[in-house]
């Protein structure tokens, strides 16, 4: 069975240590949060946060108080707030450990698209360039395929990057793969999967 | 000098033009310099161009502005909330310019700062490094980005004292701070003015000097995802 996204965050979760300073992305990246049990992990939201907590009880929320996806969110004892020059300069700084992200498309070299389909979705890349070239770690987390069954992890990114050679390792519904010196190199599969079927779904070059 | 304006209209008075470069603060919604919005939107004003993180949604924020079409461009980072702007976007009749967040942050910052230049790993390999300079330092590939020297700056902040020294709320001082900054004349919008000597110097997130004026407002201060746990999860 391959993971489902609960499983892919939980999986997620394990790359954190004690102490890190870390950003999650939207989607999946999001529930990474739920599993993180009793490390130490302070999170940073990009639009002026260090120190996130959890979604407010309702009637609780603040409109002075959001994450980088819009949603209300609350504080913590730990919590600083900063303006968007600042944060930005500590994930430019190399101040943050590791950023966990979605992606649309990585490649074999650990270039990543996640910020736009020419043509079809104009939305932006927010802070995901910014966060790739900056922080110490960059963790994707999605799902092996698409939904017409097209592997994810390719030769060559198709879509407009977001980062060039910066991924470190990608979390799929069927595992975890690391990028190395000439491709992607599996070190995890998940539980009921072969390895043939993530050679099968994967186009980029596979390397022991 | 005085700082304080009745309303935001007499505030833009004699400071707003057509065709103007208008850094303005907020991300998403919150934040956002709602009662500025309104009155450039009530102006009439034409052919502005906004450096500011996102364009507010269709009703609300930069998206008003969008839909009396007196926006030629904008700087942004994301967009993705505005089907007005998607729909002029990708019909030609709006000019965007995407910069990374953090570019974007930085590039305000700059200009405030007297910086006109600043050398970035950021977007290095992606559209946004095309046509731009680039230059290796230490064996690493970074781009040059210009700061942004706005006509007229535009924010949104918590509290002020009548000489302008801002403090802001949480995570609605984002954008506010470097885009206050980088523009010729500041205009800022406050929940509240307090007496001169009733804020703490050593708290303030913005120094009167970058603010020339300023208006107190009721804010709706809009929420764009209202997100909640239950009780009993607790």
């Amino acid at each position: 069975m391959p993971w489902d996204r609960n499983q892919m965050a939980a999986r997620a979760a394990q790359e954190l240590e004690d102490g890190m300073y870390v950003n999650l992305g939207i989607g999946i990246p999001t529930l990474v949060a739920n599993y993180v049990g009793d490390k130490d992990i302070t999170l940073q939201s990009e639009n002026g946060m260090l120190g996130m907590g959890p979604f407010p009880f309702e009637g609780e929320e603040d409109a002075d108080l959001i994450n980088a996806g819009k949603q209300t969110i609350t504080e913590l004892s730990r919590t600083s707030y900063f303006d968007s020059a600042t944060s930005f300069a500590m994930i430019r700084g190399g101040k943050i450990a590791a950023a966990v992200l979605g992606a649309m498309e990585v490649d074999e070299e650990g270039d990543l698209a996640n910020w736009m389909i020419p043509g079809v979705l104009v939305k932006g890349m927010g802070g995901a360039m910014d966060l790739v070239a900056g922080v110490g770690r960059v963790i994707v987390v999605m799902d092996h395929t698409n939904k017409h069954g097209k592997s994810k992890l390719l030769k060559k990114c198709t879509l407009p990057l977001t980062g060039k050679k910066v991924v470190d390792r990608i979390i799929t519904n069927l595992g975890v793969l690391d990028v190395v010196e000439g491709g992607l190199k599996i070190v995890e599969i998940a539980e009921g999967v072969t390895e043939d079927e993530i050679r099968a779904a994967t186009e980029a070059k596979i390397v022991n | 000098m005085k700082k304080i304006y009745a309303n935001a209209t007499e505030a833009l008075d004699g400071v707003l033009t057509d065709g103007m470069l208008i850094a303005a603060g907020g991300f998403g919604l919150c934040g956002i310099p709602e009662l500025l919005l309104e009155a450039i939107k009530d102006s009439g004003a034409q052919d502005l161009t906004f450096a500011s993180n996102n364009a507010g949604v269709d009703d609300f924020g930069i998206g008003i502005l969008l839909q009396t079409k007196q926006v030629k461009k904008m700087i942004s980072s994301y967009v993705g909330e505005n089907a007005e702007f998607m729909r002029q976007y990708l019909a030609g009749e709006l000019e965007l310019e995407f910069n990374p967040q953090g570019t974007l942050a930085e590039r305000m910052r700059a200009g405030g700062a007297g910086i006109p230049g600043f050398y970035t790993k950021t977007g290095v390999g992606t559209v946004i490094a095309e046509g731009k300079e680039h230059k290796d330092f230490n064996g690493e590939t970074y781009i040059m980005e210009e700061g942004i020297f706005a006509d007229l700056s535009i924010v949104k902040a918590w509290k002020a004292d009548d000489t302008g020294n801002l403090i802001f709320r949480k995570t609605a001082r984002n954008f506010n701070v470097p885009a206050a900054t980088c523009g010729k004349i500041c205009i800022a919008e406050v929940e509240e003015i307090v007496p001169r000597g009733s804020l703490d110097p050593d708290c303030i997130h913005l120094p009167g000097i970058y603010v020339h004026r300023l208006i107190q407002g009721d804010h709706e201060k809009r929420i764009e995802q209202r997100t909640t746990r239950k009780k009993e999860e607790a």
